[in-house]
């Protein structure tokens, strides 16, 4: 067996095909986004060499720090708002409630349905005539609330990002439950024999047991923000007057209606280089995190 | 017999008002969905249709081509889940039983793949693939290379973990490599390639950017551009529109419906290896 196992006829009929797919798909793109970074390019006429000129443009424009920080705002939401509740539920759930299992999967339902439509729901919440929520205000009297919240310019940014994390939150509190559930019930008995209270429980025993969870968590939740686009590709395009621009949506701009492929790869990079920037952050603080806790 | 703590009633009101909060887009979509304007527009917002208008699903049916995105959307997710599910498997075969010298190498770089975003090769895949837009495989090609990291991630955890006893006593029966791969390694796979399809199912029949970018061409739309169409063409109807959002969930749903469980699982298990 051990010649069958060595066969090289054997190995190439069953790494290369998917080997080759994979690497011309997702690898090579990646030396071509880094060498189109350094071009002045349309698309038509030949490139042209300028160096790093890109990035340097990108770091004095002042639309791509606006999108840089307002998904870092969403980030920070994402992580500050979102998990928190999250673990609220995840909790709940775990301790074991009457219904769990009918909540959990009910809890998980807008994950799985996709953002276009997710997107094209809350388009008619927001609708400034017919949408639920002024509809909402009006019958409560509250007629000088109403807003035409998708094209409001200070209301904007909060209208797309509400959405983006209601989707999401039974994400997170699938992945704390499944690492609370993982946690024998003997500890939470001899805890509760001990006298302690839910509350003890749930901050002294089952959070620090469940701290890398937690950081994956927290990984998600941020890159899943420094890349997010289809919410806001739907709802505004990263409008009105740029008020909900996303780092990929100025991107996609940049290569579809401006045409500037050398400006929008150097963008590319700056994001993949942004991700991973917050995933060493995130893993460092977590490091430290657990050092203090063992 | 227990007692009834307040403590308990309450989380049970916060749990039931966030289910029906979870849910309320899905009731108000199939609701509007089976209303006319007068009904959404102000005289019934909230609750069950008055009349029952499932002509809203004719009219969409017939008017637009969401039953073509349909089936184009069945296309492309049905052949990116094959082709993932054979390429991973067969890869997590040769770097978990196969003997030769890169192995390691290989999966190293499938584990790099996995952090790449889809949106930092956006703009080369368009122009690499310019030959192939507005056809099934340019949107077959991206997804499965970007589904086959996460699949092989997950098979090789679980084919690391089963003996090698049952292959080698196929061998010596004189079975031959392939024999054994197709007819004991891929049946043994089974709770792994199901994990995969879910996760692959969600991802391409929800992918947008690729989606709305390299498909112009109406014939090879799938269901989520397709639905965006939607909006343009009833601006001021919202009962077909509604009735569209709902066909586009219906797969996504009874999936759901039926294997809740496993795709919770799968989820779950696709973040931890991930």
């Amino acid at each position: 067996m051990e010649k069958a196992l060595r066969n090289k006829k054997a190995i190439a009929f069953f790494v290369l095909p998917g080997l080759v797919w994979f690497a011309a798909i997702a690898i090579v793109p990646i030396f071509q986004s880094f060498g189109y970074s350094f071009l002045k390019w349309n698309g038509i006429t030949k490139p042209e060499f300028v160096g790093l000129r890109n990035y340097m443009e990108i770091f004095k424009d002042a639309l791509f720090y606006k999108a840089v920080g307002n998904s870092l705002l969403l980030a920070f939401a994402s992580v500050f708002l979102q998990l928190p509740f999250s673990m609220l539920l995840a909790l709940i759930l775990a301790k074991g409630v009457k219904g769990e299992n009918v909540y959990r999967t009910i809890f998980f339902i807008p994950v799985i349905i996709s953002s276009t439509i997710i997107a094209q729901m809350w388009m008619k919440v927001y609708h400034p005539d017919y949408g639920l929520l002024n509809t909402f205000l009006r019958s409560i009297g509250l007629e000088g609330w109403q807003k035409q919240w998708l094209a409001d310019d200070k209301w904007a940014l909060v209208a797309v990002f509400v959405p983006m994390i209601w989707q999401y939150i039974g994400y997170h509190m699938l992945l704390f439950y499944s690492a609370a559930k993982g946690i024998s019930p003997d500890i939470r008995e001899a805890a509760k024999v001990d006298g302690a209270s839910e509350v003890q429980i749930a901050f002294r025993i089952i959070i620090p047991m469940i701290v890398p969870m937690i950081k994956a968590s927290v990984i998600f939740a941020i890159i899943g923000s420094l890349k997010s686009f289809d919410l806001i590709y739907i709802l505004t395009k990263g409008g009105p007057l740029h008020a909900t621009e996303v780092p990929t949506m100025l991107m996609y701009t940049e290569i579809f209606t401006s045409t500037r492929y050398g400006y929008a790869s150097a963008m590319a990079l700056l994001i993949i280089v942004e991700c991973l920037i917050f995933t060493l952050l995130v893993q460092t603080v977590f490091g430290k995190i657990s050092k203090r806790l063992d | 017999m227990k007692k009834i703590e307040p403590g308990n009633i309450i989380i049970q009101i916060f749990l039931i008002v966030f289910a029906a909060i979870q849910l309320f887009p899905l009731y108000w979509m199939i609701t509007f969905s089976l209303k006319g304007n007068m009904e959404i527009f102000g005289g019934n917002v909230l609750g069950l249709p008055e009349t029952w208008r499932f002509d809203n699903y004719t009219k969409v049916v017939e008017e637009t081509k969401l039953v073509r995105y349909f089936i184009n959307s069945i296309v492309v997710t049905g052949l990116t889940i094959f082709f993932t599910l054979l390429f991973s498997a067969m890869i997590t075969y040769g770097i978990v039983r196969l003997k030769w010298k890169l192995s390691k190498a290989v999966y190293t770089l499938f584990l790099i793949g996995m952090m790449i975003p889809i949106h930092a090769v956006l703009l080369p895949l368009f122009l690499n693939l310019d030959p192939v837009l507005n056809s099934y495989v340019s949107l077959i090609l991206p997804y499965t290379a970007f589904a086959m990291p996460l699949g092989i991630l997950i098979m090789v955890g679980v084919l690391e973990g089963l003996p090698k006893e049952l292959e080698e006593a196929a061998f010596i029966d004189g079975a031959s490599i392939y024999k054994i791969f197709f007819h004991i390694i891929l049946p043994l796979l089974t709770p792994a390639l199901s994990t995969v399809a879910i996760l692959t199912f969600l991802s391409s029949w929800n992918e947008l950017m690729l989606a709305v970018t390299f498909i112009s061409d109406s014939r090879f739309k799938t269901i989520t551009t397709g639905v965006m169409e939607l909006i343009g063409k009833y601006s001021t109807q919202w009962g077909p529109v509604g009735a569209g959002l709902v066909i586009a969930t219906i797969p996504t749903l009874i999936l759901y419906i039926a294997l809740s469980e496993n795709v919770q699982k799968s989820l779950a298990a696709g973040a931890v290896k991930g």
